[in-house]
């Protein structure tokens, strides 16, 4: 090759490398400076909302919908859908609360309703990654045959158990800081250490960049699925001991419902991709905060409940075109 | 008319492209190219990949709008650059490699798509069909205008194509790769409508890598090097060395590299193939695979070459057939089983089928190994992946700002030196690449010639399918040729004697058939 074709091809790649580093650094940055201007926003509508009371409530709201979707970021980053979270965790409470009732058996409500998520998350696992149905259709007949089997658990009653041995995983606070809100970012920043710190986190980029190249690099596919799909139906369950843990009781017809849909918009809105493979557990914190924000937020300036669906609508619709704009960028290469 | 005028009319080039040059920031992908082309001439546009053909072409067809200084002269006039609507509407047509037709669409639909004749505001179909009709009877195809795309062959999609090109009233086709993924009776097809075209005084601007094509078909070639303007030879002047030579900017006999001692029959089996078949294409192949040998597998696209080998690697099941490493039988039923067996696969669509385009090109590189490198409790070893991508990128010379930097930011070439290393790091005994040049630049292509004939000094099994003839008789030491989904037979080099090309195009093609 000449000199002159070699420099080409490096101020090439240099070129390529300016705007890979400026789109890393908007990918890096996402949604946070829209989450510090409706917070802005928010303040000068009304002062109450920077007081410890009432961060400390709207991070109470997101922790369980940052759960759900920690568990959802996994399953989305490899480029799937868990349509079922919201049944699931409705199914999980209703056991946690069952069986603190049972004489001596109190505190083992939340791990029987961890073990119950994870169970219905192995069956759509098992479905999705060895069977090979999609994603969205396995979930989909999760979504429904779970809620059945919520409202068969308490024969379509409400379960309630005011001595609930573990309400301080709901109510209660370490060093002023709510249980909730705790375990919450324990899910976060354990999330984040299998992603990025694991090999099997890096395994689940590789499946959801491209997954026929992750099979013929030798890596098992199939346990990669099965493993995000487990991981999002267990977090559910603990999502649904935080709510029986909040409530003392719990619904098999109510609890839940949709949770699902907000647990995929913290994703989106957090800079995840819909096709799979990019994408952060800190995004999806920052799109959770986003949601429980706009909720809060729109409370305190007198939105009525019906204006905050629409802009809630809204606000996930725009993150979506962002998401499909940083594709085309990304194509572009 | 008089006949002096007609003369005239003729003489007048159709296109002259002057001084064409383009530049992306600080990449220079055109150097001052100029191209004049005749009415009803072919001109076939040669040069390796990254050479500027596309982007000439994309010049032509307004994708992109030349530096100044550039012009395009469509009938001596001053042609708008960098419009594609008013390049279409001048006659210029391109049809490129990967078709752009709606299959569930009927011919007809196809060939009008987006330009509808209407009447009352309304698509008029009988027009739209009648019309189509007229066009490909030109062509002399055997389809209806009414034919749904989706059950003609892609040769038959090409010809939709051109019908396409045709409905703009085209007098300037550019045909990119035309025969690429075209069966030999196609291919014939396709020539025959080109010749017919032709004697309409339809231009043709033909890219294409194939020799044998341009041999048959050029009435000039034209080949560009390096982003610039490498010269023009006419038809008589035409001849092989000169076209390669005036291509790589180089003598043939550096380019590819053999060092390596190639085998004799006493040297190891490395691999033994025996009866291999998918239950559709691939039937009853067998074939030994020597340590330190490279075997080139070649064949017509379509003859199973790729196939063969996704069986062998266990990415698609095999309905029967047997496989020995080293003399003992080993049974593969997925790619993990036979990367742990020492076979590496080097896919032939690494865009697909290989690379993590958003990840970085450490983890690309280490993406087979990380079990291996893994620290307690599956943490990944991020010092022992950076020192891998780091030696792998002296080692290949694979330019980069960063290890750091994602895959989809590197050159053809680079990207393909990441796939090379991928495979190296599993410590193969047996290698199988698929296509390990193609979309590379000439100085990648020397760079992958020089690993493969490394490996083979070092006694790796080297199975290695490739189009390109003269690659396969510049690297191989032995050539088995595939055709319709079994092993037509073998060439071999005897003393003093090489690899001959028309041996193996005779296996290729079926010299009955021809």
């Amino acid at each position: 090759m000449t000199d002159k074709a070699a420099d080409t091809m490096k101020a090439d790649d240099r070129a390529v490398g300016r705007s890979t580093r400026w789109r890393t650094a908007i990918a890096a940055l996402g949604m946070l400076p829209i989450l510090i201007l409706l917070a802005v926003g928010f303040q000068f509508i009304n002062p109450r909302f920077f007081t410890q009371t009432n961060l400390l409530i709207v991070m109470q709201q997101s922790s369980i919908n940052i759960v759900l979707a920690a568990g959802m970021t996994f399953v989305i980053l490899t480029g799937g859908i868990d349509l079922s979270v919201g049944s699931i965790l409705a199914a999980s409470a209703m056991v946690a609360v069952m069986v603190s009732l049972v004489p001596d058996w109190g505190l083992l409500g939340v791990p029987a309703a961890i073990l119950v998520g994870l169970g219905f998350g192995v069956i759509n696992g098992l479905l999705i990654a060895y069977i090979k149905l999609p994603p969205f259709i396995v979930t989909l007949g999760s979504l429904t045959a779970v809620r059945g089997v919520a409202r068969l658990l308490g024969q379509d009653t409400t379960v309630f158990n005011a001595d609930l041995p573990f309400d301080f995983i709901g109510n209660g606070s370490l060093f002023g800081i709510p249980w909730l809100v705790i375990i919450a970012l324990a899910v976060v920043v354990l999330s984040w250490l299998v992603l990025k710190r694991t090999v099997l986190g890096t395994w689940i980029y590789a499946v959801g960049g491209n997954a026929e190249a992750a099979r013929l690099t030798g890596i098992k596919v199939p346990l990669v699925l099965l493993f995000v799909y487990g991981v999002s139906g267990l977090l559910a369950g603990l999502g649904g001991a935080m709510s029986a843990a909040r409530l003392y009781a719990a619904n098999g017809l109510q609890l839940g419902q949709s949770y699902e849909l907000d647990a995929i918009a913290a994703v989106i809105l957090g800079g995840t991709s819909f096709v799979g493979g990019v994408g952060s557990i800190w995004g999806t914190l920052i799109g959770g905060l986003i949601i429980a924000v706009l909720s809060n937020g729109l409370i305190l300036a007198g939105v009525s409940d019906i204006w905050q669906y629409i802009i809630k609508g809204l606000v996930i619709i725009v993150a979506v075109a962002l998401d499909r704009y940083r594709l085309q960028a990304g194509a572009r290469t | 008319m008089s006949a002096a005028a007609r003369i005239e009319t003729v003489r007048q080039p159709v296109l002259e492209m002057r001084h064409i040059s383009k530049t992306f920031g600080a990449i220079r992908a055109l150097h001052d190219v100029s191209l004049t082309v005749h009415a009803g001439e072919l001109h076939a546009l040669m040069g390796e990949n990254g050479a500027g053909k596309s982007t000439l072409m994309k010049v032509l067809s307004g994708a992109y709008r030349p530096d100044p200084g550039g012009e395009i002269l469509i009938d001596g006039v001053p042609a708008a650059t960098g419009d594609p609507i008013k390049a279409r509407a001048a006659g210029i047509a391109v049809i490129y490699q990967e078709l752009s037709l709606a299959p569930n669409l009927s011919v007809a639909q196809n060939i009008f798509l987006g330009n509808e004749p209407r009447r009352f505001g309304v698509v008029d179909r009988e027009q739209c069909n009648r019309r189509a009709s007229e066009i490909i009877a030109r062509l002399g195809v055997t389809f209806s205008a009414r034919t749904p795309v989706a059950s003609l062959s892609l040769g038959e999609r090409q010809l939709v194509e051109i019908a396409r090109a045709l409905s703009t009233n085209a007098r300037i086709i550019v045909m990119d790769e035309p025969t690429t993924s075209l069966t030999s009776r196609e291919t014939d097809r396709l020539f025959e409508v080109i010749a017919t075209l032709k004697s309409q005084g339809i231009a043709i601007i033909y890219i294409s890598h194939r020799m044998e094509e341009v041999y048959q078909l050029a009435d000039r070639v034209s080949v560009l090097r390096d982003s610039g303007y490498v010269g023009t030879l006419d038809r008589a002047d035409l001849n092989a060395s000169r076209l390669v030579s005036m291509m790589v900017g180089r003598d043939l006999s550096t380019f590819y590299k053999k060092d390596h001692r190639p085998p004799d029959s006493k040297r190891a089996i490395a691999l033994s193939v025996r009866g291999m078949s998918d239950g559709n294409l691939i039937k009853n192949c067998s074939f030994d695979l020597h340590k330190g040998e490279v075997l080139a597998l070649a064949g017509l696209v379509g003859s199973g070459r790729t196939e063969l080998a996704r069986l062998i690697f266990g990415a698609d099941r095999h309905t029967s057939g047997t496989l020995e490493l080293g003399g003992k039988p080993i049974s593969i039923g997925s790619p993990s089983e036979a990367l742990d067996a020492g076979i590496a696969y080097l896919t032939e669509d690494r865009k697909q089928l290989g690379l993590f385009l958003d990840m970085s090109i450490s983890d690309n590189i280490s993406m087979g190994v990380l079990a291996k490198d893994a620290k307690a409790g599956g943490l990944r070893d991020f010092t022992a992946a950076e020192k891998r991508a780091a030696k792998a990128v002296s080692d290949l010379s694979i330019r980069t700002s960063s290890v750091q930097a994602n895959a989809g930011s590197l050159s053809g070439g680079n990207q393909q030196k990441v796939l090379l290393a991928r495979l190296l790091e599993t410590e193969p005994q047996v290698v199988i690449l698929d296509e390990p040049t193609r979309g590379v630049d000439v100085g990648a292509k020397s760079e992958i010639y020089r690993l493969i004939d490394n490996l083979a000094k070092k006694g790796i099994a080297i199975l290695m399918i490739s189009s390109e003839l003269p690659e396969v008789i510049g690297i191989a030491d032995r050539v088995l040729v595939m055709r319709d989904g079994t092993i037509a037979g073998e060439v071999t080099a005897s003393e003093g004697e090489p690899l001959r090309q028309e041996a193996i195009m005779e296996l290729a093609t079926g010299a009955a058939q021809r």
